[in-house]
């Protein structure tokens, strides 16, 4: 991005561009945690679903050829790791937090090494579309090129704000995570329950980590993700477990996440790795202004470990 | 833990039961407490959880077409084979120890803290400043303050997010890990800015601390004396832990919050405490890679012990004597890592995978406990 004639206006404008690509991940992961934690369960293993997505997804997309086939193989992907963290969690006595720790550094680990061949040769990437025909600054151009999974974003937030309030299946997921022994009571089972409820995070976040390496950065590397997962998760809880309020988070993100850049961008370089950890200094900032050491948090789901 | 503390209870209800039953007194002489109830299990249990990683790692390989024989035997060989290998492991280990320490001793008060690396790494940043700062003095005096501001450091680093938990309710995982991030940011940033040395060009790196203040090997062997540092910080945390009123009071906390409350412990102090010498470990650890291996702070202190040190915690069951013989076991793990990418050609992330698949069937054993007849005769466990 040069400065042309938008001077320090650029700085506005790529946040905002940034904010629209880099919040998508955040946002499917925190959707997809959402679901997870509505079932009373917490999934901190989403970061190694979303490195294993990211590899994954790059794959398929160069093996075959088609990125939405990438986009879907990384959705498997992430509901055979979230099938892995349900199952396990369900045995007995196995705390969700430490196996969240163990798949987050299994994740991380298998997809550097099963992503190894897939660190030179370029897949094809995810379109975009562009909605600034209008104008005639590449910069602004540049800046509303919008992909296709933050529109399916948009649209899965007030879906699943709908879906957890006013149908069956949001329902049976809200009783098992507010009070497993009502859920019983009511003749529900709930470990398949909470199964199926990871495994959806995982596919959410399976698709999220394909964005990462088939869009934005748009490439295969080790080091793609860090700490976008945790991120994301830490993000549900600022945003109360309601999908709406993910979405805002989750663009307040990116848009911390893109600063550093944009600034780099307008020749300011001092503060260059301090800027890039926006992210998370605004998560920790976050999380110590609005928790409380007294209160249960407003619309935690009762059987969530973290909360308890 | 938690159920280390049900141990306890339970231990303590079925003495009392034996003498209101009348059953005989028991023996005069007690096993040591790392002998006690549940030991054959809490041995057998971990041991056969690792014979399944092994097992399944050996599938994995196979799935890439290598043989896992051969896995196995470079393993053997890297790990334990020859003198070299065997020193290689073990300077591995001295870290891994430390780092062990940063989740163990805070899981006493209940926290689950993995910012290790966080610690690791800004406890090396600030040994290396005071490094720096203290070149012109003897080399003991310089290495108490680069040990002094390195366990400070590690330890405020990690006790921030044990006050975070404590005063604000903020989740200590979530943090902890946030944390790590930060670190590594602030180091990059003083690197390759206020504290970077102008002569280091390709790869940006602090100043030196000077070589003539570096720690040495043990005479006899290339290890350094990171390695009998953490092991005397080991015993010294078992004894905290188990024989000192704090550590009891910490698992107190740890194990039944309700309970430390009504009988009035400090609970944000023995957060705050714990937390502190667990990064303070780390810290250390961060410390000892600086003056032991590295000679200045860059970005190859993001050596990833801290990760590996979570694993190790909980292989070790949270308990700091048990931490040394695990830290072993996962430094030769790493330390294999080597002649497996030089031999069979694996990926260097392959000696990861298997410390993954160790951490998930670690924790998936957590529910065989007291479910085997023929473990339990020590006594029943949870």
């Amino acid at each position: 991005m040069s400065g042309g004639g938008l001077g320090w206006w650029i700085v506005p404008l790529a946040v905002l561009g940034g904010a629209i690509r880099v919040s998508t991940p955040f946002l499917f992961v925190s959707l997809g945690e959402c679901i997870t934690e509505k079932s009373g369960r917490i999934n901190l293993g989403l970061e190694g679903t979303l490195v294993m997505g990211a590899m994954s997804g790059y794959a398929v997309s160069y093996l075959s050829g088609s990125p939405w086939l990438g986009v879907l193989a990384a959705g498997v992907v992430g509901i055979g790791m979230g099938l892995l963290h349900g199952t396990i969690c369900s045995l007995p006595r196995v705390n969700d937090i430490a196996v969240g720790i163990a798949l987050m550094l299994f994740g991380v680990g298998l997809a550097d090494y099963l992503g190894k061949p897939f660190i030179q040769p370029a897949a094809p990437q995810l379109p975009s579309l562009d909605f600034a025909r209008w104008s005639s600054s590449p910069d602004v151009q540049n800046a509303f090129k919008i992909n296709e999974l933050f529109l399916i974003g948009v649209v899965l937030a007030p879906f699943l704000v709908w879906a957890f309030r006013t149908t069956r299946w949001g329902l049976i997921l809200r009783i098992v995570g507010e009070s497993a022994d009502a859920a019983r009571a009511l003749g529900y089972r709930v470990i398949p329950v909470r199964i199926l409820a990871t495994c959806c995070g995982g596919f959410l976040a399976g698709v999220g980590g394909s964005f990462l390496s088939l869009y934005y950065p748009g490439a295969w590397s080790e080091r793609i993700s860090s700490g976008q997962g945790i991120t994301a998760v830490a993000l549900v809880i600022f945003a109360r477990w309601n999908p709406q309020l993910c979405f805002c988070a989750a663009l307040l993100f990116g848009g911390a996440g893109a600063l550093g850049p944009s600034l780099q961008a307008v020749g300011v370089h001092g503060g260059y790795y301090l800027l890039n950890a926006a992210p998370y200094i605004l998560t920790l900032l976050i999380m110590v202004l609005t928790c409380s050491p007294k209160r249960t948090l407003i619309g935690a789901p009762a059987e969530l470990s973290i909360t308890k | 833990m938690v159920d280390e503390i049900a141990t306890a209870t339970a231990g303590a209800e079925g003495a009392a039961a034996a003498v209101v039953t009348g059953e005989p007194a028991p023996r005069r002489w007690r096993l040591p407490a790392f002998l006690g109830p549940g030991a054959i299990e809490a041995v057998a249990v971990p041991a056969g959880a690792l014979v399944l990683s092994l097992l399944l790692f050996g599938a994995f390989v196979a799935c890439a077409g290598v043989n896992p024989l051969a896995v196995y035997r470079y393993m053997a060989q890297g790990s334990v084979g020859s003198w070299f290998s065997l020193q290689n492991t073990l300077t591995r280990a001295a870290p891994l120890i430390l780092t062990g320490l940063c989740t163990a001793l805070p899981a006493q008060a209940g926290l689950m803290i993995i910012g290790g690396e966080g610690a690791f790494v800004i406890g090396g940043l600030f040994a290396a400043m005071a490094g720096v700062a203290f070149e012109d003095t003897p080399a003991f005096v310089a290495l108490g303050a680069m040990a002094a501001a390195g366990i400070a450091a590690g330890g405020a680093w990690v006790a921030l997010a044990g006050a975070l938990r404590h005063w604000r309710g903020v989740n200590e995982t979530i943090s902890s890990l946030l944390l790590n991030y930060i670190a590594i940011a602030i180091l990059n940033q003083l690197v390759e800015g206020l504290f970077r040395d102008p002569r280091s060009l390709n790869k940006p790196s602090s100043p030196s601390i000077g070589y003539d203040h570096m720690i040495g090997t043990i005479p006899g062997t290339d290890i350094h004396w990171g390695l009998p540092v953490g092991i005397l910080v080991c015993v010294a945390a078992y004894v905290l832990i188990r024989h000192t009123t704090v550590g009891f009071a910490a698992r107190v906390a740890g194990g039944n919050l309700r309970a430390a409350r009504m009988v009035g412990l400090p609970i944000g102090w023995l957060v705050m405490l714990t937390c502190f010498l667990g990064g303070a470990a780390a810290g250390l650890a961060g410390m000892i890679e600086i003056a032991a291996v590295q000679e200045r702070a860059s970005a190859d202190i993001i050596t990833g012990y801290g990760y590996a040190g979570i694993l190790v915690a909980f292989l070790a069951r949270q308990n700091p004597l048990a931490i040394i013989p695990v830290a072993v076991l996962i430094g030769g793990i790493g330390a294999s890592g080597g002649l497996l990418q030089r031999h069979l050609g694996l990926p260097d992330a392959a000696t990861v995978v298997l410390e993954g698949i160790i951490f998930v069937a670690i924790l998936a054993s957590d529910a065989v406990y007291g479910r085997i007849p023929w473990l339990k005769t020590g006594g029943a466990r949870g």
